[in-house]
C-alpha cells in the first residue's frame, strides 16, 4: 500500500492565489476573447466565429484604423528602447559610481515621476507644453531659441514623438532602478581582476559589467514591450479617446477604447472592442514568446 | 397574553411600515453637465423638494468626454441613477432599444411641447418618447464690446464684413482675433463647422436633402463652409494647434481674444469669468440680405432609467421637470440652455436674451450630423471633426474633405449608395 498521499497542504496553499488570479485576470481575459467571437443584432447576440477580426484587419474602414494605431504603438515602443533604456542605463552607471555625491538624492528624484498618476503627468506636461500658458515657450525665449517652439502636442508629425518622450520621462526611473540594483551585485573582485589586467574606467563599463547586466536589459525590454503596447492612459490624458490630431496618437488602448466604450455619437461596440483586445493580447503573447524562446534561452550567464 | 403579544406584535410591524413610509425616497439623476453642479443644488433641486416633499433628489455628473461610456457601463451593471439625461438622438434611441429608458409617451405633461422638441428623443416613427426635452442651444459668435468699442468695429452682420472685422483686430495686435482652437478637435467641428454651416446648406432644407440622399457631402453647400473654417487660421493664436477647449475660454473671458466662435450654454461661465461686456453676434450671411440660418440645437433631455426602484417619483419628477415652472428656472438659472417648453419663457440675462431674439429673425436647424447619419461606421460626427481640423489647418482641399466624408457615409448608408 505505497499509495502516494495527496499532498493537501499543497493545494491549500496555493488556493487563495489561484482563485483571486482566476477571478480578476484568467476568467475576464477567457471572456474578452469570447466576446470577441460574437456581435450583436437586434439586441441579442449571435455568434459570428472570425467575421469580427475578419472585419478589423480586411474591412478599409476598420483596418486602416488598426495599422495605423499598431505602427503608432512601434513607434511608441521603438522612442522606448531608443531613449528610455539607454538614459536609464547611463544614469544607473553614473549613480553606481562609488565617489558619486547625493546619489541617493539624484537616485530618488529621477525616480518620483514614476510614481505619479498619468493624470497629473498629462495635465502637467500639457500646461508645460501649452502655447499659451506654457513655460516652454517663454524658456526657450529666453535663451533665444524661441524659433525652435512649436506646438509640438498639436502637430501631426510631432504629437505622438512628443507624448513618447513624456512617457520616457516619467519611466526612466523603472530601468535605471534595475539596473542600479544589478550593478550593485557584481562583485568588487571581478572590477579588481579587471583593474589589474589593465580594463578601467569605460572599459570596464563595456566589456565587465554591461554583459553582466545583459539579463537585466532583456527584463527590461519586454516590461517596456508589454507596458507600451499595454499603453493608454498618458494618450487619453493628454489627448482625450480620439487621439488626435487627426489619429496621429492613436494607439491599439485608445483605438480598444473608443470602439468598446463608444466616443460621443459613435456607440460603443463590445464585441469590436474585444476583438481588437484579442489582437493587442496577441501581439503581446507573440512579442513574449519571441523573447523567451528566442532570445532569453540563449543569452550568456555568467556565475558571479 | 399571547393574544395581548400578538396585538403588540402588530403594532410593531405597522409602526416599521409607516416609518418605512415616511421614508424619503431619493433619486439620482445621472448627468454630463459637471458645470451645472452648483446650480442644480442650489437652485433646481431645492425649488422641487420644497414642493415635493418626500422625494430627494441627487445630482451626480460626470466628463461630458465619458459620459456616454460611463453611463453605458452602468446601465449594463445596473448601478445607474434613476434618472438618466439624454444627448439627443441615436444615443438615447439606442438606450430605449436596449430597454434601459422607459416610455414617456403616455406622460400628461409630454404635451407641453412641440413635435420638434421632442423629434430628439422619438423613436424613427415618432410614435415613442422616451425623454423629456429640457433645452437647446444656440450657435453664433460672442464678441468683447469693450474690444469692439475700442477699435472702432461694427458687428459684422456678413462675411466680408467679418472678416473685415478679423483683419481690423489683427492689424491692431492687443487682441488674438478668435478664441479657438484645434487641440480637442470637437469645437472645430461644432462651433465652426456646424455654427456656419446652415447658412450655406439652408438649414433644415439642405440637412433633411442630405438624410434623403438628394444632396452628397461633396455639394458646394456643403464644402464651402470647409473653404471658410480654412481662413480662420491665421486670426486663431499663436500655436493654436494645441490650444484646447479650456484654453480658449480662458483667453477670451481673460478679456486676451475678441471673438469667441460659441455656443449659448457658454453663457453662465463666461458671466461669472469676465469682467467686460459681452455680446453675441449670429453666423454672419453670405450675401447681405440673405435668410439666415442658426443651429438651434436639441441637446438636452431627461428620461427614466427603466430599471428604477421608485418608477413613481420619478414620473413625478420628469412631469415637473415638463412643466412651465421648471422652464422658468431651468431657462435662468442657466442661462444659455433654452427651454424647449411650448410656453415662452421670460429670461433675465442679457446675453442670452439676444440670442434667443434670433429664433424669430432666423430659421432654425440642428446640427446636420447629428439624426441619423452618425449611425454607422465610420461615424459622421468623428469624421466631421478631423475634417474641420484638417480644414482650418490648411492640410485638405475642401473638396477632398467632401469626398472623404461621402465616401464614408455612402459605405454603410443606403440612401446615399
Amino acid at each position: 500500500m505505497n499509495r502516494p498521499r495527496i499532498r493537501w497542504h499543497i493545494v491549500v496553499f496555493l488556493a487563495p492565489a489561484v482563485l483571486v488570479y482566476t477571478a480578476v485576470m484568467i476568467f475576464p481575459l477567457f471572456n474578452t476573447l469570447r466576446l470577441a467571437l460574437f456581435t450583436e443584432v437586434d439586441q441579442t447576440r449571435v455568434f459570428v466565429g472570425l467575421q469580427n477580426f475578419q472585419t478589423l484587419f480586411f474591412d478599409p474602414v476598420w483596418s486602416e484604423q488598426f495599422w495605423n494605431a499598431l505602427g503608432n504603438n512601434f513607434w511608441f515602443f521603438l522612442i522606448h528602447m531608443l531613449v528610455q533604456n539607454p538614459i536609464g542605463i547611463a544614469l544607473a552607471a553614473l549613480l553606481s559610481h562609488p565617489r558619486l555625491r547625493f546619489a541617493a538624492l539624484y537616485r530618488s528624484a529621477i525616480f518620483i515621476p514614476t510614481i505619479l498618476s498619468f493624470v497629473i503627468v498629462g495635465f502637467a506636461w500639457k500646461l508645460i507644453l501649452s502655447p499659451i500658458w506654457g513655460i516652454a515657450p517663454s524658456m526657450l525665449d529666453a535663451i533665444g531659441l524661441k524659433s525652435l517652439f512649436a506646438p509640438w502636442l498639436g502637430k501631426e508629425e510631432y504629437a505622438l514623438t512628443t507624448l513618447a518622450l513624456i512617457s520616457v520621462w516619467q519611466f526612466v526611473g523603472i530601468p535605471m532602478m534595475l539596473i542600479y540594483a544589478a550593478l550593485l551585485t557584481i562583485p568588487e573582485e571581478i572590477l579588481e581582476a579587471g583593474e589589474i589586467d589593465g580594463i578601467t574606467g569605460a572599459s570596464a563599463f563595456w566589456k565587465i559589467k554591461l554583459p553582466l547586466i545583459l539579463p537585466s536589459i532583456g527584463i527590461i525590454s519586454i516590461l517596456t514591450f508589454v507596458g507600451n503596447f499595454n499603453a493608454f492612459d498618458l494618450i487619453y490624458a493628454a489627448q482625450g479617446a480620439l487621439a488626435g490630431p487627426d489619429f496621429s496618437t492613436d494607439i491599439l488602448g485608445t483605438f480598444m477604447y473608443r470602439t468598446f466604450f463608444g466616443f460621443q455619437l459613435q456607440l460603443g461596440d463590445p464585441h469590436m472592442g474585444s476583438a481588437i483586445a484579442g489582437a493587442m493580447f496577441a501581439i503581446i503573447l507573440v512579442g513574449v514568446c519571441i523573447y523567451l524562446f528566442g532570445i532569453q534561452t540563449r543569452m550568456r550567464r555568467y556565475q558571479l | 397574553m399571547t393574544y395581548r403579544s400578538l396585538k403588540l406584535a402588530l403594532l410593531g410591524t405597522t409602526l416599521i411600515a409607516t416609518s418605512a413610509l415616511a421614508e424619503d425616497v431619493t433619486l439620482t439623476i445621472e448627468s454630463w453637465r459637471n458645470d451645472d453642479l452648483t446650480l442644480w443644488q442650489d437652485q433646481i433641486i431645492p425649488a422641487f423638494e420644497a414642493s415635493h416633499p418626500g422625494i430627494k433628489i441627487q445630482f451626480t455628473p460626470s466628463a461630458p468626454a465619458e459620459y456616454n461610456a460611463v453611463l453605458n457601463s452602468k446601465l449594463d451593471a445596473g448601478s445607474a441613477g434613476d434618472l438618466i439625461t439624454c444627448r439627443p438622438f441615436d444615443a438615447s434611441l439606442a438606450l430605449y432599444e436596449a430597454g434601459h429608458l422607459t416610455d414617456l409617451s403616455g406622460v400628461e405633461a409630454m404635451g407641453n411641447f412641440s413635435d420638434v422638441a421632442k423629434s430628439a428623443w422619438q423613436t424613427d416613427d415618432g410614435a415613442v418618447s422616451f425623454c423629456v426635452p429640457m433645452a437647446s442651444v444656440i450657435h453664433g459668435f460672442i464678441y468683447n464690446k469693450d474690444a469692439f468699442a475700442e477699435l472702432g468695429i461694427e458687428v459684422p452682420t456678413t462675411e466680408d464684413e467679418f472678416f473685415a472685422a478679423l483683419d481690423k483686430i489683427r492689424e491692431d495686435g492687443t487682441y488674438v482675433p478668435l478664441a479657438m482652437g484645434t487641440n480637442d478637435q470637437w469645437e472645430a467641428a461644432t462651433m465652426g463647422y456646424n455654427n456656419i454651416g446652415p447658412n450655406y446648406w439652408k438649414g433644415e432644407e439642405g440637412r433633411q436633402a442630405l438624410i434623403t440622399g438628394e444632396q452628397k457631402l461633396t455639394d458646394e453647400a456643403w464644402t464651402a463652409p470647409y473653404a471658410t473654417l480654412a481662413r480662420w487660421a491665421e486670426y486663431m493664436g499663436d500655436g493654436y494647434e494645441a490650444q484646447t477647449y479650456p484654453d480658449s475660454q480662458n483667453i477670451f473671458t481673460l478679456g486676451r481674444a475678441a471673438i469667441y466662435p460659441a455656443g449659448s450654454w457658454e453663457i453662465s461661465g463666461f458671466n461669472a469669468q469676465a469682467d467686460f461686456e459681452m455680446g453675441a453676434f449670429k453666423p454672419p450671411v453670405r450675401n447681405a440680405g440673405d435668410t439666415c440660418y442658426i443651429s438651434d440645437h436639441t441637446d438636452i433631455g431627461i428620461g427614466m432609467n427603466a430599471a428604477t426602484e421608485h418608477p413613481e417619483a420619478a414620473e413625478t419628477f420628469l412631469a415637473w421637470v415638463a412643466s412651465p415652472e421648471f422652464a422658468e428656472i431651468f431657462g435662468n438659472a442657466l442661462p444659455g440652455f433654452f427651454p424647449l417648453s411650448s410656453t415662452p419663457v421670460d429670461l433675465q440675462d442679457p446675453l442670452a436674451k439676444e440670442i434667443i431674439g434670433w429664433r424669430e429673425e432666423c430659421e432654425s436647424t440642428i446640427r446636420s450630423t447629428y439624426q441619423i447619419l452618425s449611425r454607422g461606421t465610420p461615424n459622421l460626427e468623428n469624421e466631421t471633426w478631423g475634417a474641420s481640423v484638417a480644414a482650418i489647418k490648411g492640410a485638405k482641399s475642401p473638396e477632398e474633405l467632401g469626398a472623404e466624408l461621402q465616401e464614408g457615409l455612402s459605405s454603410w448608408y443606403a440612401p446615399h449608395q
